[in-house]
């Protein structure tokens, strides 16, 4: 069978064969992984438990249950004072995955350009080349992970439709202050750029206050915004994220949704909506849960001589291992083999990434702590 | 809470250093603030939590929460009785509890017998004890927030995005 030109052209994720030696391993210490390591609270996942008591097994409306939407719909408007009508500016996603696929295949016509900030989480690529468009990546790797003003003008030309902005950033755990977003924000309102906001993180950003990408002024109908539930609520296997965004945007969205998934799981949504009610304190102590062991980790890998920024969100911390003489995936398969411990390679999440690996912080202390020692041995022998 | 508070709390044996570097001050800093909490008592002691039903030697036998009524005293109400009570060796906890009855008095013994024993002839025969209803516990699942059960393996998949 012949496949697809545009699946065969598609680059299979470079380090497949890695993650195939990592899945293979016993005992190793993975810092590897890019979920939560609690599971959800129980106080959600008794939600879900009782939906299905109740009999709740049907389908829901394509959009999603109302009441998740009224409550998200509230969850932003406190948050961040932003106004999402729940029945026309507001959809239900399998996850924010499945959210970013229908806004790119929702807005690209052939050939339109997608700007991707990188190092950047891998599907953002993948997916716009999927919907027939051309992404354009942008190194970071210089200007200490950020995109910026001058970074953006650099690449716009009259095909750029979009960009995917995520922040706090996976792998890199950078986040952006109001006065950054506000500068981006100009230069994407000039150029009639789209920005496809993937802010999945939020909830877990250490430092400041989490500034929602579209309530920056005049970005609400310019921005379609993506959260979910996986990160902050510890909910990965759930999966259920959302978009909200122009009224004409969410329904081609919807359009999309509605042919190929038609809804999220009705238990899924049900635990959601448990979730915005009375999850919020579980999330706050997770995240400071998070923040200690980042400021440990951080500190500790400094002293390493592997060095890092101190991340502002997200549970990465992404080190420079030039020091180590090493490739990114040199590095990562070295540790792996000789003292069991997993990480990503920098390379994974784009080519400008070489010489970083991320570190996850998703792990116990305990784990952080056993997989230090190794690392420090495993430098200790390449000197 | 303080979060050197927090932390303790959850692991009794978490070093200065790693405190220190958990919540970005000097471990000087910490160790003074720690200091400062034993001697206040607001810290009381570090033990370990043990899951006695795991240990075959075990000698600790059984446990039972009693309810307590009594008179309160002139002057002194309850905490004067209470404290008679609590001084008692065999009683590990004791709280004063609204409703039906005063006190809640938690009494470890060898076996039945003692425990039977020393509620008839220490603590009923105390002068404003008015009544006692004991309860022997017959199976823990949950005890100071840590779940007495063997923790399922991690089933997160080792690498992901």
């Amino acid at each position: 069978m012949q496949i697809s030109r545009v699946v065969e052209k598609m680059q299979p994720s470079g380090i497949r064969a890695f993650f195939d030696l990592v899945l293979g391993m016993k005992e190793v210490i993975s810092l590897g992984v890019g979920e939560p390591d609690f599971v959800t609270p129980w106080e959600i996942r008794e939600a879900g438990i009782y939906s299905l008591e109740q009999g709740f097994t049907s389908y829901t409306s394509n959009k999603g249950l109302y009441k998740l939407r009224l409550g998200i719909h509230r969850h932003l408007k406190n948050r961040y004072g932003l106004d999402y009508c729940p029945d026309e500016e507001i959809l239900i996603t399998v996850g924010v995955s499945e959210g970013l696929d229908l806004v790119l295949r929702s807005i690209i016509n052939p050939g339109d350009k997608i700007l991707v900030p990188q190092p950047s989480y891998v599907s953002y690529g993948p997916v716009t080349e999927l919907a027939g468009g051309v992404p354009v990546y942008i190194d970071t790797s210089k200007d200490g992970f950020k995109i910026t003003p001058k970074l953006l003008e650099k690449h716009i030309d009259k095909k750029t439709k979009g960009i995917v902005l995520n922040y706090p950033t996976n792998p890199t755990g950078v986040s952006y202050r109001r006065k950054e977003l506000e500068e981006i924000n100009k230069v994407l309102l000039k150029h009639k750029i789209l920005c496809i906001s993937d802010e999945v993180y939020a909830d877990l950003t250490y430092d400041f206050q989490h500034i929602a990408f579209p309530s920056l002024p005049k970005a609400k109908n310019n921005t379609v915004y993506f959260n979910g539930f996986s990160k902050s609520y510890a909910m990965t296997g759930w999966r259920v994220g959302f978009a909200c965004g122009p009224k004409e945007i969410i329904a081609a969205m919807t359009k999309i949704h509605q042919y190929t998934i038609m809804c999220v799981s009705i238990t899924s949504q049900m635990a959601a909506a448990e979730a915005l009610v009375s999850g919020r304190r579980s999330v706050e102590q997770m995240k400071r849960e998070y923040s200690r062991r980042k400021e440990f980790i951080t500190a500790e890998l400094n002293s390493l001589g592997l060095k890092c920024q101190r991340p502002q969100g997200a549970f990465y911390v992404f080190p420079c291992i030039k020091s180590a003489g090493l490739s990114s995936m040199d590095f990562s398969r070295k540790l792996l083999e000789e003292e069991k411990v997993a990480v990503v390679p920098g390379t994974a999440f784009g080519a400008c990434a070489e010489g970083y690996i991320r570190i996850s912080y998703a792990s116990s202390m305990e784990n952080l702590k056993e997989a230090l020692v190794r690392i420090k041995r495993f430098l200790g022998k390449k000197k | 809470m303080d979060e050197i508070l927090e932390i303790l709390e959850k692991d009794g044996r978490a070093s200065v250093e790693d405190i220190a570097k958990m919540i970005r001050k000097k471990p000087d800093e910490v160790k003074k603030a720690i200091k400062k909490y034993e001697k206040e008592g607001a810290i009381l002691k570090y033990k370990a939590v043990i899951n006695k039903d795991l240990i075959k030697d075990d000698e600790s036998g059984v446990r039972a929460l009693i309810e307590v009524n009594i008179v309160p005293q002139k002057d002194l109400g309850f905490d004067k009785i209470a404290e008679r009570i609590y001084s008692f060796p065999e009683v590990t906890s004791c709280y004063l509890i609204s409703g039906t009855y005063d006190l809640l008095v938690v009494v470890e013994g060898k076996n039945l017998r003692t425990v039977s024993n020393f509620v008839a002839e220490k603590l009923s025969c105390l002068e404003n004890v008015r009544g006692t209803a004991t309860h022997f516990l017959l199976k823990k699942y949950k005890e100071d927030g840590v779940i007495l059960k063997q923790k399922s393996e991690n089933k997160r998949i080792a690498i992901s995005y």
